[in-house]
């Protein structure tokens, strides 16, 4: 009889795994590297600012207190515009969600709207809402409008149905089903939907800022590129990521909070 | 039928009057004629895909039938909420409610919000033997207790009819015959009508009074069967319950098999 050997083992990989701390990891590496090139001279000084130095021109602009009249009216507009445009969203999505009439009447209409570039329309916005703050809200709240109602009516759509059933069966009344079933049951979409839409959000607003505004993180921005002035350019890029990493954190808190019946 | 009160000695009959449905133009049941009497445990069995479920559908109202009618006689019993009542065989538990909040749920809509739905809730938590676990979320729960809380559920609007479809094909062997016990424990202590769905028999002998044979689609009624003992004195391994299970399998096997081998998108 021959020896017995061990059984290999070959189940694993294709799961996805949290690593701490790796995300962080990546980061420092190549802020590392491009603080290395640029002091050594392999990275000349006209490609990439010295990381160290946009640290310093980020100190200065909070030190200065310049940091908060270009964010504030920055966060004011994103979230002016997000809001509006993202409670209609979910309020549209939600009636195609619910109603063959409204879905047969407007799935044509937002398809066609999705793809058009919003910042191809700001000329039109400025005419129609103001060159001040009216047409940014505007293109802000169309900007995340769309991708809301497309993410909104596909989780009203992915609502369980048998307990839609299970609500008719009890004899519950039909605003009692959309309140207390179809609603939370879309919940999980609405949320990681709106990720993606506030992202949208944060684009679109610096795209406004930069078309005309004295103040804002994207006018900061263009105002950088045009004097070549690389240090400032990179501080605006780096407040808009921590923007972008900042309200992704607050929607992962949210659903920490509000979905913690999922397991 | 909502909030009359009628006297608990005449209760609800259920009837079948001739009852045809399609699926886009295909007949899945033929012709069904069958009388639900109140108090009684009419189990419904047949070959898959033979519109049992349908069936149960149709009697509840969940689905219109394209020819003949489901008819009620009689009162609801007192502080009826919903005559038709049904026990799904997934659950359907909302799983961001706890335990209690999901049997709420049917209670809000009738104003039973608040202390006397407290009651409510407590009194078939008990029957259910589920008092310990009323804020407990579904995903906490074996697949058992939470078809325990979906009857629980069903028993708090004091039902008429239960409509129990396939209630124990989602559970393992040890879990459905836990369930049974249960079943026939609640039915012993307060006597409920109900139409239990399933394809398994053993179940059907041991809970039926009567059992319903359909013949596969399009689904005819083949034969009424009566089980001769009372519900409390049947056990797994009963030789006659067993020869019965046998008989019932004889009159099904060849359209189960026949069933079997039909294509299901027609």
């Amino acid at each position: 009889m021959s020896e017995a050997r061990v059984v290999p083992f070959r189940g694993g990989g294709f799961r996805p795994v949290a690593k701490r701390g790796a995300g962080l990891l990546v980061f420092v590496v190549l802020i590392l590297l491009a603080e290395w090139g640029t002091r050594a001279g392999w990275i000349g000084n006209l490609t990439l600012p010295r990381p160290s130095d946009v640290a310093l021109t980020l100190v200065d602009l909070w030190q200065s207190g310049r940091l908060w009249t270009h964010l504030v009216p920055s966060l004011t507009r994103l979230a002016v515009g997000g809001v509006m445009g993202i409670s209609i969203g979910i309020a549209v999505g939600v009636a195609i969600g619910l109603f063959s009439h409204v879905r047969a009447g407007l799935v044509p209409l937002v398809a066609a709207l999705f793809p058009i570039p919003k910042i191809a329309l700001l000329p039109l916005f400025v005419i129609w809402f103001g060159i001040d703050e009216g047409s940014k809200y505007a293109l802000i709240a169309f900007g995340t409008f769309t991708p809301t109602v497309v993410s909104t009516y596909g989780a009203v759509d992915n609502v369980d149905r048998t307990l839609i059933r299970m609500g008719q069966s009890f004899g519950l009344s039909w605003f009692s089903i959309v309140r207390k079933i179809v609603l939370p049951g879309a919940l999980p979409g609405i949320l990681s939907g709106l990720r993606v839409s506030i992202a949208i959000g944060i684009i679109l607003l610096v795209a406004a800022e930069m078309l005309g505004a004295e103040y804002g993180i994207g006018a900061y921005i263009l105002q950088a590129g045009s004097l070549y002035d690389l240090e400032r350019l990179f501080a605006g890029v780096v407040i808009l990521s921590a923007l972008g990493v900042l309200t992704s954190w607050a929607i992962g808190l949210a659903e920490k909070r509000l979905l913690r019946w999922r397991s | 039928m909502r909030g009359l009160s009628g006297p608990r000695d005449c209760p609800m009959d259920l009837t079948l009057d001739h009852i045809t449905h399609r699926y886009s133009g295909m007949p899945v049941l033929q012709d069904i004629d069958l009388q639900i009497p109140a108090g009684e445990i009419l189990c419904i069995v047949g070959p898959s895909g033979c519109g049992k479920s349908t069936l149960l559908r149709l009697i509840g109202g969940l689905e219109r039938p394209d020819e003949g009618a489901v008819r009620m006689a009689g009162a609801a019993p007192e502080g009826c909420l919903n005559p038709l009542t049904y026990v799904f065989q997934d659950f359907a538990l909302l799983p961001w409610r706890t335990v209690e909040g999901n049997i709420s749920l049917v209670l809000e809509d009738h104003g039973l919000g608040g202390r006397k739905g407290e009651e409510i809730i407590a009194d078939v938590l008990a029957r259910t033997r589920l008092s310990g676990f009323r804020k407990a979320l579904p995903r906490q729960l074996s697949g058992g207790m939470k078809q325990r809380v979906a009857i629980a559920r069903a028993l708090a609007v004091n039902p008429a009819v239960m409509l129990l479809d396939e209630p124990l094909s989602a559970l393992d062997a040890q879990t459905r015959e836990l369930l049974m016990d249960d079943l026939v424990g609640l039915w012993t202590r307060q006597p409920f009508t109900g139409v239990y769905v399933t394809h398994n028999l053993a179940e059907a002998v041991r809970l039926g009074h009567r059992i319903a044979v359909l013949s596969r689609r399009p689904g005819r009624l083949r034969e009424v069967i009566e089980v001769p003992r009372a519900l409390e004195d049947r056990r797994a391994g009963d030789p006659e319950l067993e020869a019965l299970q046998e008989r019932l399998w004889g009159l099904m096997r060849d359209e189960a098999m026949a069933a079997d081998q039909e294509l299901v998108d027609v």
